[in-house]
């Protein structure tokens, strides 16, 4: 096999691998503080697609750059959802958590079903049919323009936690949640907000994909799988884990596709998702935030 | 006296009974002729294979009417299966306790598959409008036929449509590769192309076969083996949406082979693909069964087809269209010569079809001992100017065909 192949596949699974890291990297917010497990993760994502798709149907906006305006929605409905309902559910068993954030995925992908049909949204964007030529590489300029939006986006919520006082503050939280309420923090808001940054990497990462995937309400169960891969194998909780694990996912897949059948390409993460639960079960990153 | 009157009372029910059956089943036969066939047609409107679901589905709408023009009546309910077999089959159960006499479908060959057991058992009539799969032949169903070509017979006939295509066009192609979807059509089809390839007398070499999971994201990866191989002719079996996603890859890495020629799939010459793509949809090849523009047939369905779509480009989608209006004109004729809706005359009847005058090009349409047509031809159609155009054999080509195809840039 040319080397150039491999890496060439190296590259454009690094680029996906970026993208599913931030839409991995919400799951992992919202788990690490709140503690709860967004059973709902990937039907957002495709929400988010959606949301992508219409606005660049209706208005001509490139999905790229509508990441920003489907970003901030995407907060306030996470801010609204916690304060409504998720924080009724906070210190309440698990399995009551799971069947809520489950009840609520079943009815967004028939929200979806019923608004948009089970068919693929295709987006066709000028850049769409276009590539970087690097040497004896080419490189998809939608996977390049929508890694580097990921990577923004990722930036953006590392510097929000590390430098910012509310940052500090929802790390405080997550750390130690009794004594950030000692100290006076507003739990039940900090939590809310958490929930809306999840959400908005989750709004961010959809529209980031629309260059990349069709939209397709049947995204949805494999996104929240893809998702809880790569929060496992990054490490459950930690911020860069999910970037990373997002990545080693990414060119696992790709690997798996030119080596491997197509059947098996899925079996390679479940696989890779297994040894890591074997050998390093707190994952590659395993630190909370 | 009470139990004389009860006796006396008890005959009168059962001679009312057996007088109001006979009134009933007596006549069923000049009822059957009065009423219409109540046929279900189960299509993939939505999901993965929905544009040639949909394409299919425009040609079940236009039937009746047709169908009625010749003297057969039928009553459609329509189906959505989803491009999913286990749907197709619990929805085909549901028909079935509703009432349907006959079911058509399904294009797709493992919802086809699904279907047939249901059929089978509850011993329906079960046509099958398109699907490839040798096995849903081969398997001894009593009460399926089929009026598609298997996969064997649609990669014999596209194997020596492109012997026909490289000779008339003179392209010196040395190599090809064969890249194919991996289910249950794609890799029938991949079967019958082990099979017959070191047999055809083609003058290239098949420097490997590349299966890909019609509904992943992209074709990235496919695409980057391919071009690495650098074949001078791709061979593809797509299935719909994915054969967009396979030109989007190509025209991104910039791979362009002098010919794109699909032995007999679906995929290329659907609406969607026009849409999607534009210019960069023209000059792919496919080598499939096409309706015959000079059949009287064909021109009715023609006629009724253009102001139910007034808005669709084409006068009428040659390949989905016609199949599913043909395999519901052998439910009809079935129908009509059973004389009654009785699942195991009315499969009697299906079997015995010869039908002259339809819509596909090819000899009259009957089925043989395995309920298998296998008298179905194919041509090579290229798409120009964003519209399927049949380029051979010569007698019913409209325009000549185009290889080497052009490069991606440049085009308009």
């Amino acid at each position: 096999m040319n080397l150039a192949i491999v890496v060439n596949v190296v590259i454009q699974g690094v680029l996906t691998g970026l993208v599913y890291g931030l839409m991995a990297l919400g799951l992992s917010v919202i788990f690490g503080v709140v503690r709860v497990i967004n059973f709902a993760h990937g039907e957002f994502a495709v929400v988010a697609m959606y949301a992508a798709y219409v606005l660049f149907v209706t208005l001509g906006f490139d999905p790229i750059l509508s990441l920003f305006p489907v970003a901030a929605a995407f907060f306030l409905i996470g801010y609204a959802l916690h304060a409504l309902l998720i924080n009724r559910f906070i210190g309440r068993s698990e399995h009551e958590q799971f069947i809520l954030l489950v009840g609520l995925a079943i009815v967004i992908v028939n929200g979806l079903l019923m608004i948009f049909g089970p068919d693929a949204r295709p987006t066709n964007l000028p850049y769409s049919f276009d590539s970087y030529l690097v040497g004896p590489l080419f490189v998809d300029k939608a996977r390049v323009y929508a890694a580097v939006g990921a990577l923004v986006v990722a930036a953006a919520l590392f510097a929000f936690f590390r430098y910012t006082t509310t940052g500090t503050a929802i790390r405080a939280c997550a750390d130690n949640r009794t004594g950030a309420a000692v100290v006076g923090l507003n739990i039940k808001r900090l939590y809310a907000l958490t929930f809306g940054l999840g959400l908005a990497c989750v709004g961010a990462a959809g529209a980031l994909l629309v260059p990349i995937a069709d939209a397709s309400p049947l995204l949805s169960q494999q996104f929240t799988l893809l998702a809880f891969i790569i929060v496992i194998v990054g490490g459950l909780g930690s911020m860069a884990g999910a970037l990373i694990g997002g990545v080693v996912i990414g060119i696992s897949e790709a690997l798996a596709s030119l080596f491997m059948a197509p059947s098996i390409k899925s079996m390679f993460s479940f696989a890779l998702l297994v040894a890591v639960l074997v050998l390093r079960p707190q994952g590659l990153m395993g630190r909370r935030i | 006296m009470t139990r004389i009157r009860t006796q006396s009372n008890r005959r009168h029910v059962l001679a009312g009974a057996a007088a109001t059956a006979a009134t009933l089943a007596a006549p069923a036969i000049g009822r059957a002729q009065g009423a219409a066939l109540k046929i279900a047609v189960v299509l993939p409107r939505s999901g993965y294979l929905a544009p040639a679901g949909q394409s299919c589905h425009r040609g079940a709408l236009i039937a009746p009417k047709v169908l009625a023009d010749y003297g057969y009546k039928v009553e459609l309910v329509h189906i959505d299966c989803e491009s999913n077999a286990d749907i197709a089959r619990t929805q085909t159960e549901r028909a079935l306790d509703d009432g349907v006499q006959a079911i058509v479908g399904a294009f797709d060959s493992a919802s086809t598959l699904a279907m047939a057991q249901v059929c089978e058992q509850r011993q329906v009539p079960l046509i099958v409008n398109i699907a490839a799969a040798p096995q849903l032949t081969e398997q001894g169903y009593k009460f399926l036929v089929r009026n598609f070509p298997t996969g064997g017979m649609l990669v014999s006939n596209g194997l020596r449509l492109i012997k026909s295509l490289l000779d008339v066009t003179k392209l010196d192609a040395k190599t090809a590769v064969f890249l194919h979807a991996n289910d249950t059509f794609g890799t029938a089809q991949r079967a019958a192309m082990d099979h017959l390839f070191p047999n055809a007398g083609l003058p290239f070499t098949l420097l490997d076969s590349i299966p890909y999971d019609p509904k992943a994201q992209d074709l990235s990866v496919e695409v980057t083996k391919v071009r690495a191989l650098n074949p001078d002719l791709l061979l593809v079996v797509t299935r719909a949406t994915d054969a967009i996603k396979l030109v989007r890859d190509m025209v991104r890495q910039r791979f362009e082979p002098k010919g794109i020629i699909s032995p007999g799939s679906p995929g290329l010459y659907d609406e969607e693909f026009y849409q999607a793509l534009g210019p960069l949809s023209d000059y792919v090849l496919y080598n499939l069964p096409w309706a015959n523009p000079k059949a009287q047939m064909t021109q009715a369905l023609e006629a009724a087809y253009t102001p139910a779509n007034p808005t669709f480009r084409f006068a009428v989608e040659c390949f989905n269209v016609g199949f599913t209006f043909e395999a519901l004109l052998v439910a009809a004729a079935a129908y009509r010569t059973a004389g009654t809706a009785s699942g195991v005359e009315l499969m009697k009847a299906v079997r015995e079809t010869k039908i002259a005058n339809h819509v596909m090009i090819g000899p009259p349409l009957q089925f043989d001992d395995k309920g298998q047509n296998v008298g179905i031809p194919s041509a090579a159609v290229q798409n120009r100017n964003r519209t399927p155009t049949v380029t051979l054999p010569a007698e019913v080509a409209t325009a000549a065909p185009v290889l080497p195809m052009p490069g991606w840039q440049g085009r308009t």
